[in-house]
């Protein structure tokens, strides 16, 4: 299987976040990380890739820090990776992501030829959970979300889908496909020092704006303005040391809320 | 181009997602700030398209056809692209659900037309209309434009507005051949995983951990508190998918949805799907080290601290209240 994957680099879970000064997006000096989903569908990729043979190549579109989460991935065993570098990637919405990601899709020898494309169920700073359904529209193959089992088939592929509320399906379909992978569907790897060194050596092909621009089209939603959602209960805020904080919570619950 | 709001309800099997009542209290609201008239499509099974004409609505469309018995984002597609191609909408709305995640954002660009997901409410400024949605998973909120020509597509965040709050009234139902199409998906029978061995939703007191726990041992403390307190332990996803506890103690929208009388939520972020599976509760309590932690917009009592601090803190004063 020619597998490929779709990394987003996103603010690390803990980073504090800034608004600009303009209130249209956050400022972006903080600590990065790979989007947690992303991660699982990697390592999904991987595990196909052992069973069946083939090839991963992963791709981020993102400004140059991005680079990072593609030497991740090399590290963990995909075999090369495209990065589709510039400071615009960084804000698009999810159709013109799909769109360049097509986009580089359509630049590899043959056109691509992936039997299966992977991407996270969303991410963690647009939350769209949009690229990759619109991605398969874009490449007029079949799609399927939240992902939490892959088994290849001879016919195609065999899939588990969660549902809401504890509910699962089983579906069917041939590929390609794109799917979009759900947190916990495996148990992730590290990387390990050889594969770290390995990293450095494996093809990592830049793509510049220009290579896709013809491709994208405008912009069709725009932020507006961003900003701290407001509280939406009256919340009694304790801090200070540990102690007295729990003599504070137990007041609270024994006299205001009577949950003691 | 037709001055209405299309609802795009939502049935599995012939049975109501109740969730579709939300999205018509949010068609009604901006249908009163717009002057627009609202509408309502049920695809799949027309049986329930009767509960929903008793809204006030201009009318149902139960969409039907073979392709639309069991749901398939192929099928669903096909039938609601050539149903708005010809209907022309200023705006279609949908509840936010896995059904909508799967098929919504590739209807929208089958239709040349983008969709803005995961909406908590609307702005209609100035004859524009605006959606907010949560972005930096809770941490910010944005108010969010269409760029192009309607129809313009949203989805609703599940609590977003009340189902309740739908006005009441009386609707003709018409029923739509639908677009026959031949999915590439094919789909098997919904089932669920082995038997629930706890039914949290009994529970009077719940103490839930997250990823702030960091590691399985540190669970003692969160049981202790429980055990304190008389209740029970439950997990945000990520400690559930780690196998540290049992998946019938996972609250949220892919587990289970709670309303005790006290909820302890124990270094747990707040994302919005462990939020809705437990924001009925009648005492939130959070415990986070991270101030601007979205939990904390729910919570009644905010601890903004260490939790390996003040959990143990909290347990020893809790048993002296009640010694
Ligand atoms: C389709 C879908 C379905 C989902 N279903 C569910 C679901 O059913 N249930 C669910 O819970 N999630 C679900 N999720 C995942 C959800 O989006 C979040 O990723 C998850 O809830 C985060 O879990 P968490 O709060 O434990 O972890 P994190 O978001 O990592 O938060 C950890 C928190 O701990 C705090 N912390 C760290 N150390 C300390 C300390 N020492 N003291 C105090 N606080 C500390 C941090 O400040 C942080 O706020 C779903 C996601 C998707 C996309
Ligand atoms: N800039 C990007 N580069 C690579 N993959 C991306 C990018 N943006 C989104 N994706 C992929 O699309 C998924 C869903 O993102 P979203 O639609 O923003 O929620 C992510 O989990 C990634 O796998």
């Amino acid at each position: 299987m020619k597998i490929l994957v779709c990394i987003k680099q996103v603010p690390q879970k803990d980073a504090p976040l800034r608004l600009n000064e303009q209130g249209t997006w956050i400022r972006d000096d903080v600590s990065w990380e790979t989007n947690e989903p992303d991660a699982f569908a990697l390592e999904e990729a991987l595990r196909q890739k052992e069973k069946h043979g083939g090839e991963v190549v992963a791709i981020t579109a993102g400004p140059a820090r991005a680079q990072q989460v593609l030497r991740e991935a090399l590290a963990k065993g995909a075999d090369r990776a495209i990065h589709l570098e510039d400071e615009r990637f960084a804000q698009m919405d999810a159709a013109n992501t799909a769109r360049a990601i097509a986009a580089a899709i359509g630049l590899e020898d043959g056109g691509g030829n992936f039997d299966l494309i992977v991407t996270g169920l969303q991410s963690d700073d647009f939350g769209a959970a949009q690229t990759g359904v619109l991605l398969a529209e874009i490449l007029g193959v079949p799609h399927a979300t939240i992902i939490i089992g892959i088994e290849k088939t001879d016919g195609g592929l065999k899939l588990k889908r969660e549902l809401e509320a504890g509910n699962y399906q089983h579906i069917e379909m041939p590929m390609p496909a794109v799917l979009t992978i759900q947190s916990g569907i495996n148990k992730l790897r590290y990387a390990t020092l050889i594969g770290i060194k390995q990293a450095k050596m494996k093809p990592l092909k830049k793509l510049a704006w220009t290579d896709v621009e013809a491709k994208l089209s405008p912009h069709m939603q725009r932020i507006e303005r961003l900003y701290v959602p407001e509280s939406r209960k009256q919340t009694k805020r304790i801090e200070g040391p540990a102690g007295e904080a729990a003599k504070q919570v137990v007041e609270y619950l024994k006299n205001e809320a009577r949950a003691l | 181009m037709a001055d209405t709001i299309l609802v795009v309800a939502e049935q599995r099997e012939g049975k109501l997602n109740r969730v579709s009542f939300e999205t018509i209290a949010a068609g009604q609201a901006i249908g009163r700030e717009t002057g627009w008239a609202v509408e309502v499509v049920l695809p799949g099974a027309g049986q329930a398209a009767g509960e929903l004409a008793k809204k006030a609505v201009a009318r149902v469309m139960a969409l039907e056809g073979e392709s639309l018995r069991a749901y398939t984002s192929d099928a669903y597609v096909a039938a609601l692209k050539a149903f708005i191609a010809e209907r022309q909408p200023k705006l279609v709305l949908f509840p936010h659900t896995y059904q909508v995640r799967d098929f919504a954002p590739r209807l929208a660009l089958a239709l040349e037309r983008t969709l803005i997901a995961d909406c908590t409410g609307y702005k209609y400024e100035g004859g524009k209309l605006l959606f907010t949605r949560q972005m930096f998973q809770g941490k910010f909120a944005a108010d969010v434009s269409f760029g192009g020509d309607a129809p313009w597509m949203a989805t609703m965040q599940t609590g977003a507005f009340r189902g309740d709050s739908a006005a009441d009234g009386t609707a003709p139902v018409e029923t739509v051949a639908a677009a026959e199409s031949a999915p590439r998906v094919t789909p098997h029978e919904v089932f669920q995983e082995a038997k629930q061995t706890v039914d949290l939703s009994q529970a009077e007191t719940i103490v839930a951990v997250g990823r702030g726990i960091k590691e399985q041992k540190n669970l003692a403390l969160a049981e202790e508190l429980a055990k304190a307190l008389g209740g029970e332990v439950a997990a945000s996803r990520p400690i559930c998918d780690n196998g540290w506890l049992p998946l019938d103690r996972q609250i949220g929208s892919s587990g289970q949805t709670v309303a005790p009388k006290l909820y302890v939520a124990l270094g747990v972020s707040g994302a919005i799907q462990h939020i809705v599976g437990m924001k009925g509760s009648r005492t939130i309590v959070a415990v986070n080290k991270d101030p601007e932690a979205p939990i904390f917009e729910i919570a009644d009592v905010a601890v903004v601290g260490d939790l390996f601090q003040v959990v143990p803190a909290l347990t020893e004063e809790i048993k002296k209240a009640k010694a």
